[in-house]
This record gives structure tokens, C-alpha cells and sequence, in this order.
């Protein structure tokens, strides 16, 4: 505090030490920086730490149900993966399906919003509120509105048995389909945002110039538009892909057992079979994967300043 | 008609677009509509089917037990959680910007880290926390939750601001004998507040619509989402709609008029 409160003085001073001033400077900074650092130590860091070693737990001998004592026990990693690795595969397959997916429609969605729109400003402006307006109702409740909208007694349904699109005892909830479905409408906002945040600062002269020099509006896209909305879309994807690919609420309300993803076993080992060892693992397994694969795709587009 | 065939025929592309853009706008809004609809729907406790159109449950948004004290939790854990969360945040972006110390490459992984981690990793790995410290889990517990999972979008919209900043700002007010807190209340924070508003705003709600987090950390405290997630497995009574319905168009018209605001005044 000492230094801090001599940081003014030198400001009357014609020429201000440097030495001091830099190290008050840093205190500053640290004083700043403790109390966020300090919350997250204790709620985000030694949790995770805990986490791990509660991952290496064994059982107390004789002990209750949910009773476990630290050792140092491997096999819960691997009996976890052996057990699991199906529902690890459709959770990374559902997260990346839906991510296409949500890409397909935000990009377009973004390129409209952020493009075509530009000339009104405030048609674009209202149109940016009609992208993230789906935030304003709870997603749970988005979501079981889905499930209610789909279900099999429902219209949607009953339309497509009558054109044959589905068969007379076929259903859209407890489906696959319906998890994807409910994935990909849940994040579709998430990857539009940092879309058109890109593509609104894209250089409409360089489009121009493309075209000036014959390009046609395919190879114009694909040499100028898409690189320069790239880092949109990575942001965009990761943005989906993480929480999707962590998500069970959308597998719950939508899905069936058959359609299980991870978040749902972690969640059931450590609320209903009381396994906390192996819901440490699984959520060990779950978070590696996804920084391993977020890190490679970063590293792959070329876009190492987002992280 | 057949101004729309020109158009079409003019520019195939474009017209696409738009009708893609009309379709996608249609599809994020398919449940909200059907929220809004069934919020009028006179459909008894389960309300699973349309069974004529009421007012009833907008004359009586409490009607149905727990729904209206699960709000409350909701809006006051907001409250809180965006409070802490916001002013930590904050300090730690300008820090993070303008100090110049030598944990920053650490602080910056600590601050990225609760992002890339999945809901479910973060709800169980605090749940583990709790149940070893033996802490009773409910309303504070929660709290503590949403404040450590919002910290990091407040510091990466606060620090998205503090970029903009012109430090010779501050070294004028510095050199107009001004001390350093006199300059931190009358030039760098009435500079941040677009962007502090902006990360406030978010932790709201990002913490009201949480559900997987809260989930692990709530014991017997019921929030929004929770109420409706269990209530599920019955049927959502009406006066859930009504308040996912009432929240949707609060919420719309604070936007709009602040957008409409904000164009009018980079127009003027």
C-alpha cells in the first residue's frame, strides 16, 4: 500500500522515477486481479483438482453406497472408457453433426443479417435482435416446447404419416433425429453471433474487385468472403461444438436410453448410482477430449490469436 | 406475383437467401410460438393439449404452486451472481489489459479454461467440492456457482473495451493534477460502462437460464429452469408459458428500443 500511495506523487514531480512508479504500476495490477483470480482458484481450479483425484478413488471397504477413499486406481479410467466409449462416440457425433448443421443455417443467417442488410440500418438492427430474441425464453422450456411440438400425437407428426414421409407407427421424440434436431436449434444463435460479427467488418470493395476480375460469385464466396469470416467461424463452431457435445438436457427431454450422451451417464453416476469415481473419470475423458480436439482444430485454421 | 418472379429471375441468388433467412427465422421461432400460444390455453395443470383459448393464467401468473417463488430465486440469484461477478470480472479485464505483470500468460489459460470446459464437467466437479467440504447445498451454493461460471464472459467483454481505450486519456487527466482514483472515477470508468452494461447484462442471463450447472448445485432450491425441467415429466402447468412468455416480451422490448436508440444516434 506504501507504494500506492506515493503513485501520485511523482505526477507533480518534473520527472517522474521510473522504477517506482513501474513497480506500483504491477502492484496495482495484481491488487486488481486478486479477488477474480482468487474466485476462480477456489471454485473452478481446485474443484477440477478434486475432481481428478475423486476420478483415482476406490470404494471404502464395508463402506455405504457413495462412500469412496483416495487411492491411486487407473482402471476406473479405463473400465469407464470400455464401458462407455459407444456413448462417448454418439456425444462427439451428435456435437459435430449439430455443429454442421447449425453452421449451414447461422452462415447464411449471418451473411443476410450482416450483408445484405447493411444498407438499413434499421432493418439490420432488428434483424440482429430477431437472432438472439430465441435468449429471451428459457432454453428448457424451448426445448420441451420441441418435445410437445413433435411429439406423436402431435400435428407435425400426423402431417408427415399422412404425405408417407413417416411410416403410420413412426415417431419424431425418442428419436436420434429429435436430439440432433433439439442440438442444432438450441446453438444456431451461438454460432450466427460471431458469424456476423466477421462478416459485418467484411470490405465489400474486395467482393467488387473479385468480381471486376471476373470472378463468378462461387469462387468470389470461396477466395474472399470465407476467408475473411473465418475467425467467426471458428469462434462460432466452438461455441456449439463444446457445449453441445457436453449437453444432456437436449438427450433427456428429447431422446430415449438409445440415445444417451455422456452428460446423461455423468449426471445419472453421480445422482442416482452414487459412482462418483466413474462420473469423475467420464468427466475427465469428456473435458481432455474436447480441449485435445479444440486445440488441434485451432491449430488447423490458422487462427491461434482467438484463444 | 410476378414482381417476385422478376426478382427472382434478376438475382436467383440473393432471393434465396432471403427465403432461406425467412425459413431459418421461422424455425427459431416455432417454439416461442407455441410457448406464447399455450400460455393462453385453457388446459388445466398438465396442458399438454389445446383445450380453448383464457386469460385466466395471465390474471393469475402464481397460480400454480412454486412456479412464482422459483422466479424469485432465479431473479435474486441473478442479481447477486451478476453483481460479484461483474465487478471481479472487471478488474481483472483492466488488469489484465494495462498491468503490466508476469502471470498474465497464466491468468489468461485460468480465465479461457471455464469456457472450453463442458456444463457438466463444471456442475460436478463443484457438486464434488461441496459434498467433501460438507457444505450444504441450496441458494448460496448456487450463487457461488453462477458468479465463478460468468467471470470469464464478463473479463472477455470488459477486456474487448479496455482494448478501445486511449491511454492518453488518462495520462491527461493524470497530468491535469488529477489522482489516480479521481481519474479512475471521472475518465476510465464512465469509458468502460457500455461494455461493463454489456458483461452485466450477459451474466444475467446467463446465470438466470442456466440449468445443467444449477442443476448439480441447487439441493431443494428450485429455479426457473428447474421448476420447468421437472415439472416436465408431468406437463408444464400454464403459468410457466406465461412467464417464459411475459419474460420474452420484456425482454424483446428493452432490446429494440435500445438498438433503435443506438442506430438513430450513429445516424444522427
Amino acid at each position: 500500500m506504501a507504494t500506492l500511495a506515493q503513485a501520485p506523487a511523482p505526477a507533480v514531480a518534473p520527472a517522474p522515477a521510473p522504477v517506482p512508479a513501474g513497480r506500483a504500476r504491477r502492484a496495482t495490477g495484481w491488487l486488481l486481479a486478486v479477488p477474480g483470480v482468487v474466485w476462480l482458484a477456489v471454485f473452478f481450479a481446485l474443484p477440477i483438482a478434486l475432481l481428478f483425484s475423486t476420478s483415482l478413488m476406490v470404494p471404502v471397504p464395508g463402506g455405504d453406497i457413495g462412500q469412496f477413499q483416495p487411492a491411486f486406481r487407473v482402471a476406473n479410467y479405463t473400465e469407464a472408457l470400455a464401458r462407455y466409449w459407444p456413448t462417448f462416440l454418439r456425444s462427439f457425433g451428435y456435437g459435430l453433426v449439430a455443429t454442421v448443421l447449425a453452421l449451414a443455417i447461422g452462415y447464411p443467417l449471418a451473411y443476410v443479417v450482416a450483408v445484405k442488410a447493411r444498407r438499413f440500418p434499421t432493418v439490420q438492427a432488428l434483424l440482429l435482435v430477431l437472432v438472439i430474441a430465441p435468449f429471451f425464453t428459457s432454453f428448457i422450456l424451448r426445448t420441451i416446447a420441441w418435445r410437445q411440438i413433435l411429439a406423436d400425437e402431435g400435428v407435425v407428426v400426423r402431417t408427415l404419416q399422412a404425405v408417407s414421409l413417416l411410416p403410420g407407427d413412426g415417431r419424431l421424440t425418442a428419436t436420434s433425429f429429435a436430439v440432433v434436431m433439439g442440438l442444432t436449434y438450441n446453438f444456431v444463435p451461438f454460432m450466427t453471433l460471431p458469424i456476423y460479427a466477421s462478416l459485418e467488418r467484411l470490405d465489400l470493395r474486395y467482393v467488387e474487385a473479385g468480381q471486376d476480375l471476373y470472378a463468378g460469385p462461387w469462387t468470389t464466396f470461396r477466395t474472399i468472403t470465407w476467408p475473411l469470416s473465418l475467425p467467426g467461424v471458428v469462434a462460432g463452431t466452438l461455441l456449439t461444438f463444446i457445449p453441445a457435445s457436453g449437453d444432456y438436457v437436449n438427450a433427456a427431454l428429447l431422446g430415449t436410453s438409445r440415445t444417451q450422451m455422456v452428460g446423461n451417464v455423468i449426471e445419472s453416476r453421480f445422482f442416482r448410482v452414487v459412482d462418483y469415481p466413474t462420473a469423475a473419470a467420464l468427466s475427465f475423458i469428456l473435458m481432455a477430449t474436447i480441449l485435445a480436439l479444440v486445440y488441434v482444430y485451432v491449430r488447423r485454421s490458422g487462427t491461434d490469436e482467438l484463444v | 406475383m410476378s414482381r417476385l418472379a422478376t426478382a427472382v429471375r434478376r438475382n436467383p441468388g440473393d432471393t434465396l437467401l432471403v427465403l432461406f433467412a425467412v425459413l431459418a427465422f421461422g424455425y427459431l421461432f416455432v417454439p416461442i410460438g407455441y410457448v406464447v400460444a399455450f400460455s393462453f390455453n385453457d388446459g388445466g395443470r398438465s396442458n399438454l393439449v389445446w383445450r380453448g383459448f383464457t386469460l385466466d393464467n395471465w390474471a393469475n401468473p402464481c397460480g400454480a404452486p412454486g412456479v412464482c417463488q422459483a422466479l424469485a430465486n432465479s431473479v435474486q440469484i441473478g442479481l447477486i451472481a451478476t453483481v460479484l461477478a461483474t465487478l471481479m470480472g472487471t478488474l481483472l479485464a483492466y488488469a489484465l489489459v494495462r498491468a503490466r505483470f508476469r502471470a498474465r500468460g497464466v491468468l489468461n489459460v485460468l480465465i479461457f479454461l471455464p469456457m472450453a470446459t463442458p456444463e457438466v464437467v463444471l456442475g460436478a466437479s463443484l457438486l464434488a467440492q461441496f459434498l467433501n467440504a460438507g457444505v450444504g447445498l441450496g441458494f448460496w451454493t448456487i450463487v457461488l456457482a453462477h458468479t465463478m461460471f460468468t467471470i470469464s464472459f464478463v473479463v472477455v467483454t470488459v477486456k474487448a473495451r479496455v482494448a478501445t481505450l486511449d491511454p492518453r486519456l488518462e495520462e491527461a487527466a493524470a497530468d491535469l493534477y488529477s489522482s489516480g482514483l479521481q481519474t479512475f472515477w471521472r475518465v476510465t470508468l464512465p469509458l468502460l460502462l457500455p461494455g461493463i452494461a454489456a458483461a452485466a447484462l450477459l451474466s444475467f442471463s446467463l446465470s438466470f437460464d442456466d440449468f445443467i450447472i444449477t442443476n448439480f448445485n441447487s439441493g431443494n432450491t428450485d429455479t426457473f429452469p428447474k421448476f420447468v425441467y421437472v415439472a416436465a415429466a408431468r406437463g408444464i402447468p400454464a403459468q410457466a408459458y406465461v412467464i417464459g412468455s411475459a419474460m420474452f416480451v420484456l425482454s424483446l422490448l428493452v432490446v429494440v428500443v435500445g438498438r433503435l436508440v443506438a442506430v438513430r444516434r450513429t445516424a444522427a
